[in-house]
């Protein structure tokens, strides 16, 4: 592994270059076929009003697969995250336009561990709301 | 409906060896719009120190999760499945998945419990290669939100 951020270069409050990542309803079709998770919730309106949604939603791993693109831009190499956890505290909604949602990812370094580890604290929101908690990746740093 | 508490620790057998393919990885990747070299470029890759292309860090999700449906689908388990969301995931690695890794899933459930009406579950996902080494652990847990009163 080799992270193109060096230990000694960062500090406890250190922030990550923030990112926004835009999810239409082309992008959850695409990410339906890639990952196979073909949940109609993430593509169909009628069957996601009918289950009690606002509307249709991204996948929550679709979600945490951007939020992630914040740290693994960051190091350089994806390898060199150890952990990555988060909790999917509310639904992305994606309505049926040409804009989508917008997510918006920002980091910053929350503990210096041993060996060279960091743990990254991330905030995800869309539309004023936060959609992951607890969202932490240790990262092992050069 | 109460979920059967008699489950909890209960191991599965592992799945069938998943082969990891780079066209794979590759449509994984441009499906989340990640451009980062080493899904695609094996030098890229293995200037990073890698042996091939690696895979996004919630690759494995699609492994693990598959594996788990042979969990929350067991009807003597009794959760509903109609009414479950993804509450928490967390991924533990030894080493990135890359391409050619044959890769097997063992299942444990972790976690059986009611709370306020809501069935959780929490399950761990031990990803194998074909060696036998560990690779990653997924922890995902999944909530039955409680039904609606009738």
């Amino acid at each position: 592994m080799t992270a193109k951020i060096s230990y000694v270069d960062v500090e406890v409050g250190t922030e990550l270059p923030a990112q926004n990542f835009t999810v239409t309803r082309a992008t959850l079709v695409r990410y339906a076929g890639a990952s196979g998770d073909f949940n109609p919730i993430h593509w169909n309106e009628k069957f996601a009003t009918e289950v009690g949604l606002p509307d249709v939603i991204a996948h929550g791993m679709f979600t945490m697969a951007e939020a992630a693109r914040v740290v693994t831009d960051w190091v350089g190499d994806p390898g060199a995250v150890v952990e990555y956890g988060v909790r999917f505290t509310k639904p992305v909604v994606v309505p049926n336009d040409d804009k989508g949602a917008l997510i918006e990812v920002s980091g910053k370094v929350a503990a210096k561990l041993d060996d060279n580890r960091v743990r990254v604290d991330l905030v995800a929101t869309s539309g004023g709301q936060k959609v992951l908690g607890m969202s932490r990746a240790v990262v092992q740093l050069a | 409906m109460a979920l059967d508490q008699s489950f909890v620790g209960r191991t599965y057998p592992p799945t069938a060896p998943y082969e990891v393919g780079r066209e794979k990885i590759r449509e994984f990747a441009a499906a989340v719009g990640d451009a980062n070299p080493a899904y695609t470029d094996r030098e890229a890759a293995r200037a990073f120190g890698h042996s091939d292309v690696i895979a996004p860090l919630t690759f494995a999700f699609a492994i693990t999760f598959k594996a788990a449906e042979q969990v929350v689908q067991d009807p003597q388990l009794g959760l509903d499945y109609s009414r479950v969301v993804h509450g928490d995931q967390k991924f533990a690695y030894r080493r990135p998945v890359r391409a050619g890794d044959r890769l097997t899933v063992t299942s444990t459930i972790e976690t059986v419990k009611s709370l306020a009406g809501n069935d959780i579950l929490d399950i761990r996902g031990d990803v194998h290669d074909e060696s036998g080494e560990l690779v990653v652990t997924a922890w995902t847990k999944l909530v039955a939100r409680a039904a609606e009163e009738a």
